[in-house]
């Protein structure tokens, strides 16, 4: 298909989302109104406080920042970035949840937002019941859905449970059902955002081929927002990268990939995380970690029977009790690939500070760059792993240049782990065996 | 592939556009939230359907016993069960139409914060519903009826008949008003949600439901509830169904009037709302 020929099924120009930060209007109708009819009157809002910068009252903050993009039709186009940077944002806009706050947008053809899998589906509702329900509120007239209705329970793999309600249904069927309904619209666009996280995986491999084919066969133009670059490389045949509310890069979905695992990468030997936030997930951060260091090197590249030593500091800011470290290591594109356990290293009390060197074996991986994530954590009274301190964003290389073996494997078929090669013990020549008389 | 369906999205505001074209084109859908209304209400309750009677019914009755019974109120001689069924039917039918649609934003987040379809769908569900249930009710005051009109108690309009789906699209299309541009608001300032129950309940005392119009005379009390738009629309409904009942036509026209206003400012509101409250609520 030549670049003229192409029907353009999305564009967008220009567009930004502004969100406020913190507290959202000034909480009373009377303050809202009394700054409504200071501005119709062209007068001072009343309600502005005094030596106050009118730009900084209500800070805001850009999701998306000037996205100027055009999908043509039949395009599978991958959307990745890092939390925050505004896929999701934008998969709204697309879908008409909420408006842009600058800019335009055009699309062509009706779109099937999955934003979520099963939307106004019913517990109380049988399976059929709620496939007209999400139908219709995907778009479809009862007619269409009709038309399609034995497709969709062939499809979704529930029909033995298709007049029962569907709160008696597993998350499995529940998803499968739903994914069902939205894969068989009949709109020339699909958007979706990670729907396919949940479903067994054979499950997942029907969507993907779906989608595929609705892409390839049927010219329809697929959107999809994934962590999981693995169905991005199987779904998508253009990638953008997205940072900050901006699009870094837009192109080959293999360079978008590396793009994206590049710009998380740093090649410093020292991570200082004592400014840094914990994250929300970490209920009860009793140590808060405040360095990691490669010791004794001025890169993060090893060679790959070179160990890693590393320093690390922290500090106590509750009483702890045998605590451990687990060392995850991750490859850039955010599949774990191993990790180190470090048991019972001390005990102690608060506001104490500790000073650590591991060596690390890592004979075992393959020649690649990769990511770590530091977790300290204890175990409750009842025997759980509690994490209690974390860090993430150290990176290193392994390149085993003297290792003319490696040098050809092949992470994405193989893995990043490499088995000690195996051991021949006996090797022989079986010609005798070769003719043994069939029975 | 030249015919495709464009959809432009633009940060402009307009402050009217009244897409009824795409709501029209999703009534499978009202239908749908209609149909569910009904059947979830009364899944897995032994009476079923039959609630839909017995709720009126009950109130009715209660209206009966306590304005009627006790408190004694004067119905111009109008049985007091007939005239209650009736005050029962046409006020829930309103106040149903204010309640649901006062949270059509903050109860449907979750629907419109992943999906679009026509947002005002759901209120005008929730109208049609309102509009069954009262169908049904009218069943049972029409059985009512036959027994007093037997007896000669009541001497209903019948030829004014045919005009009850007008009182009921007047009360409606109020009702959406109203109940639209307080949904609207609810969702920056949430205690509006919680003072409309309330204040839907006061404006009943305001309206002839509990008592007729024809109680209060001539004075500045009546003045008042002349120009409370409910009560004409319940009087010529009162009128068409038990034969009595006070319509004064400035005061028809005015409640027109105001419906009208009503709606346009709530479907302006609602469409302004709709597009961005996913980000406030």
């Amino acid at each position: 298909m030549s670049e003229n020929s192409r029907q353009i099924s999305i564009q967008l120009s220009g567009v930004k989302k502004m969100y406020k930060l913190g507290q959202i209007s000034g909480g009373t109708l009377q303050g809202d109104l009394q700054s409504w009819w200071a501005r119709v009157r062209g007068k001072e809002d009343p309600n502005i406080k005094i030596g106050h910068n009118q730009r900084l009252v209500g800070q805001t903050f850009m999701a998306l920042n000037g996205i100027d993009l055009t999908v043509y039709q039949g395009e599978a186009l991958g959307i990745i970035g890092a939390n925050g940077a505004g896929k999701s944002t934008m998969l709204k806009l697309l879908s008409k949840v909420t408006a842009p706050t600058e800019g335009e947008i055009d699309i062509y053809g009706r779109i099937a937002s999955m934003l979520e899998v099963g939307t106004g589906f019913n517990g109380e509702m049988t399976g059929r019941e709620n496939v007209y329900m999400n139908g219709a509120i995907l778009g479809m007239t009862k007619a269409e859905i009709d038309a399609k209705m034995e497709d969709i329970i062939e499809f979704s793999e529930v029909r033995e449970f298709i007049d029962t309600p569907v709160k008696r249904y597993s998350s499995g069927m529940y998803v499968k059902l739903a994914f069902s309904v939205a894969a068989h619209l009949d709109s020339e666009i699909m958007i979706m955002d990670e729907v396919l996280a949940v479903g067994d995986m054979a499950f997942q491999k029907k969507c993907l081929s779906k989608m595929r084919e609705a892409a390839n066969k049927e010219g329809r133009t697929v959107l999809y927002v994934s962590h999981n670059m693995n169905t991005i490389r199987q779904l998508c045949d253009r990638c953008i990268v997205l940072d900050q509310g901006k699009i870094v890069f837009d192109g080959d979905v293999e360079e978008a990939i590396d793009v994206y695992a590049n710009s998380k990468n740093n090649d410093s030997v020292y991570v200082d995380y004592s400014q840094k936030k914990e994250p929300s997930w970490l209920h009860d951060p009793k140590i808060k970690l405040l360095s990691v260091e490669f010791i004794g090197k001025d890169s993060n590249v090893f060679d790959s029977n070179e160990p890693l030593i590393m320093k690390f500091k922290w500090l106590t800011k509750k009483p702890v009790n045998d605590v451990c470290l687990r060392i995850e290591v991750l490859s850039m594109d955010e599949s774990p690939v191993g990790a180190y356990l470090v048991f019972d290293i001390f005990t102690s009390q608060s506001d104490k500070k500790y000073e650590m060197t591991l060596e690390l074996n890592t004979q075992f991986l393959a020649r690649s760059k990769y990511q770590m994530k530091f977790v300290f954590f204890e175990k409750d009274e009842y025997g759980n792993n509690v994490n209690i301190g974390f860090g993430r964003d150290m990176f290193f290389e392994i390149s085993s240049l003297n290792d003319e073996k490696q040098l050809v494997w092949d992470t994405r078929q193989w893995g990043y782990t490499v088995q000690p090669n195996p051991k021949i013990v006996s090797f022989q020549s079986n010609e005798n065996t070769g003719c043994i008389n069939p029975i | 592939m030249s015919q495709l369906h464009h959809t432009h999205i633009t940060s402009k505001k307009k402050w009217f556009e009244l897409n009824l074209k795409e709501v029209w084109e999703y009534r499978d859908l009202i239908i749908l939230f209609t149909k569910r209304t009904f059947a979830l209400t009364y899944k897995q309750t032994i009476l079923g359907p039959m609630w839909i009677f017995l709720n009126p019914f009950i109130t009715g009755m209660m209206y009966a016993f306590v304005f009627g019974g006790i408190a004694g109120i004067n119905t111009s001689g109008i049985p007091n069960i007939l005239f209650y069924l009736c005050s029962t039917a046409i006020w829930t039918f309103f106040s149903s139409c204010v309640n649901k649609n006062a949270h059509t934003f903050t109860a449907n987040a979750g629907m419109f914060g992943k999906v679009y379809f026509p947002r005002l769908t759901v209120p005008v569900s929730n109208v049609i519903s309102a509009m069954i249930q009262f169908a049904v009710q009218m069943l049972l005051i029409i059985g009512f009826l036959i027994y007093y009109v037997a007896i000669g108690a009541v001497h209903p309009n019948w030829s004014m008949w045919p005009l009850i789906p007008v009182v009921l699209l007047h009360l409606g299309i109020m009702g959406l008003g109203f109940g639209i541009i307080v949904s609207s608001l609810t969702t920056k300032y949430r205690d509006l949600g919680i003072l409309v129950t309330f204040g839907v309940q006061l404006w009943m005392y305001i309206t002839p439901i509990v008592y007729p119009l024809s109680l209060l005379g001539e004075g500045p009390a009546r003045l008042l509830l002349m120009i409370n738009p409910v009560t004409m629309p319940v009087e010529l409904f009162r009128l068409i169904v038990l034969g009595q009942g006070l319509i004064l036509i400035p005061f028809m026209v005015l409640s027109w009037i105001i419906t009208l206003a009503v709606a346009v400012f709530g479907i302006m509101l609602f469409n302004r709302v709709e597009k961005t409250f996913m980000d406030t609520v």
